[in-house]
């Protein structure tokens, strides 16, 4: 027996850690948004996901929302969703540009998203549309600082 | 696309204001977003269960709940709690619930005009779920009652209806009264409840008493000493599992919780809400404020079990017309479960027919830990609530295909005697 304040809390609730639990994982090369996704460079071409920070708050991940191949994304706007057991989280492109491959794998195992977050639980791949958007990003040392800002308020 | 919020964004957001408030000792409790609302400014403003400590001490992560600051989960994964709850075992702490104990030689007749069961006709030592209903025949809560004597029924109701439930039986125990009814209330806010669920609750709870718990079937009650304090058991609980939940003098409570772990060598976890939910949703069971709301009428619901026989004739509790002539003509709409694919359903997402036309809502739904699939719980149109009706769930904007199915959705271990 429960009341409906958890039940409508509980897709909002994420796994918030009671101590300063260590860092996550950050990559170097990588560039990182603020909402928590992270963009690999190659050319033109930008491969993203969510980080180690974002994947651990998030708990197991049972689903992954893709986009099609060909849809636009705008940095900052959402173009897909990550859900857990309690919560479904919007996910948010770092970059401008079209999207040109999803990973499917991701549809038989989503939880690659939290066992490799950086690696083969890429989400997307967007060809970019403007290159120069990639300096409102934060770097790995800016974004692993963002993280310990959060995490050090416990 | 759909712009919705995104959630750690915000949960980092929301951790920051909720934590600047807080010395570094104890844990946050997160989510202030939705305290923010409340309007919480801290978590200082949340009441804590006995065990409040003790949670933060073994890896509990708090949240607001009820205007209770409880933990979601401890160290493990929602999944890994809600696979060890059926493997093994879980404690939780429920003390934020309410339980009460209505006392008088009327005690019986009084809670019969507030609540669907057969209050009369339980033996002493059992009890069972029942609905408090309104002058509409809606559901107010659900609470498990007890008859301990023919002069005492303990009672336990949902936190987040405290207030409410409260002041509904003062305000009708005072009308009764009034009219020379004998009964009274004692609310035992001195007391802390646990619930202990799963495979191994009997033979480690049964280490720690001398009273033969093979002899307590579900639904039923007993007084007695467990671990030399003395609580109130009761063979019920809210995952499917065989277990209890023991109300215990809140001084003693951590002892308890620290024993029954213990004794268990660590297979009973400690389990928070985060798994309880996963838990109910897979034995089918109702969450107020989701599957059962003031204007859902028990029979809707799916209780009609749940109504006493002799009630059905005679009536008697608010609410009876209208879910007497429920139960003569069969009510509009119909909890049902449901499997589906897609991304898990979530309350108030649309329900249609294969067809696409309006069928109901969905009022729970989650991913199942133990089936590794999508199930969930709505209402729908009496008539499209058969077994094997498919469906199309609305999930942000996309329809998945969804087919009913009978719950519970995982084989519930109710001990009830061969």
């Amino acid at each position: 027996m429960a009341s409906k304040l958890w039940a409508s809390r509980a897709a909002s609730y994420l796994k918030i850690s009671a101590f300063h639990r260590g860092f996550s994982s950050v990559l170097k090369d990588l560039k990182y948004a603020d909402s928590h996704e992270w963009v690999k460079l190659n050319g033109t071409s930008a491969t993203i996901g969510i980080t180690d920070h974002a994947q651990d708050h998030l708990g197991d991940v049972v689903f992954v929302e893709l986009p099609e191949v060909g849809t636009s994304v705008t940095q900052g706007n959402s173009f897909g969703a990550v859900e857990s057991v309690k919560a479904t989280s919007d996910v948010n492109s770092p970059v401008s540009g079209k999207v040109v491959e999803v990973n499917e794998e991701l549809n038989s195992s989503p939880g690659l998203v939290n066992a490799s977050p950086y690696d083969s639980g890429w989400i997307i791949k967007v060809e970019m549309s403007n290159g120069s958007e990639v300096n409102s990003l934060m770097d790995s040392e800016h974004y692993s600082k963002f993280c310990e800002e959060e995490n050090s308020k416990h | 696309m759909r712009r919705g919020v995104c959630l750690w964004q915000l949960g980092q957001s929301i951790t920051r204001s909720a934590l600047s408030q807080t010395d570094g000792k104890k844990a946050a409790a997160g989510a202030a977003a939705t305290a923010a609302r409340r309007g919480f400014a801290s978590d200082a403003e949340l009441k804590k269960t006995a065990l409040y400590d003790f949670h933060v001490e073994n890896g509990g992560k708090m949240v607001p709940f009820a205007g209770w600051s409880m933990p979601i989960q401890y160290k493990d994964s929602i999944m890994d709690s809600t696979l060890n709850c059926r493997a093994n075992g879980s404690l939780f702490d429920v003390s934020h619930m309410c339980g009460l104990s209505l006392k008088g030689k009327d005690c019986v007749r009084f809670l019969e005009t507030l609540v669907i069961a057969d209050v009369a006709g339980l033996a002493p030592g059992t009890g069972s779920l029942t609905v408090f209903t309104n002058e509409k025949g809606g559901a107010i809560d659900d609470s498990v009652i007890t008859k301990v004597k023919d002069d005492h029924i303990y009672l336990v109701v949902n936190a987040g209806c405290r207030d409410k439930d409260l002041a509904h039986i003062e305000s009708h125990m005072k009308a009764f009264k009034a009219k020379g009814g004998d009964v009274d209330w004692h609310i035992h806010d001195e007391r802390s409840l646990l619930a202990l669920q799963g495979p191994l609750a009997a033979s480690v709870l049964q280490l720690l008493t001398k009273d033969d718990l093979s002899k307590l079937y579900f639904g039923g009650f007993q007084m007695l000493d467990i671990n030399g304090i003395h609580c109130f058991l009761t063979r019920t609980g809210y995952t499917g599992e065989d277990g209890f939940e023991i109300s215990v003098p809140s001084e003693r409570a951590v002892d308890l919780a620290k024993a029954i772990v213990e004794k268990s060598e660590g297979k009973v976890r400690l389990t928070g809400l985060g798994a309880r939910d996963s838990l109910r949703l897979e034995a089918g069971l109702c969450l107020y404020g989701n599957d059962m709301e003031q204007h859902v009428t028990p029979v809707e619901a799916g209780l009609t079990w749940a109504i006493g026989k002799r009630r059905r004739a005679e009536g008697g509790f608010l609410g009876a017309q209208v879910i007497l002539k429920q139960l003569e003509e069969g009510p509009p709409i119909r909890r049902v479960g449901f499997f589906s694919t897609g991304p898990p359903p979530r309350s108030h997402c649309e329900i249609l027919d294969a067809g696409g036309k309006g069928l109901g809502e969905v009022t729970s739904g989650g991913f199942s830990p133990c089936l590794k699939k999508n199930i969930g719980m709505g209402y729908v149109k009496s008539g499209s609530h058969k077994n094997g009706t498919e469906l199309k769930i609305v999930i942000r904007g996309k329809s998945y295909d969804g087919v009913i199915t009978k719950m519970p959705f995982v084989p519930t271990k109710y001990y009830k005697p061969s």
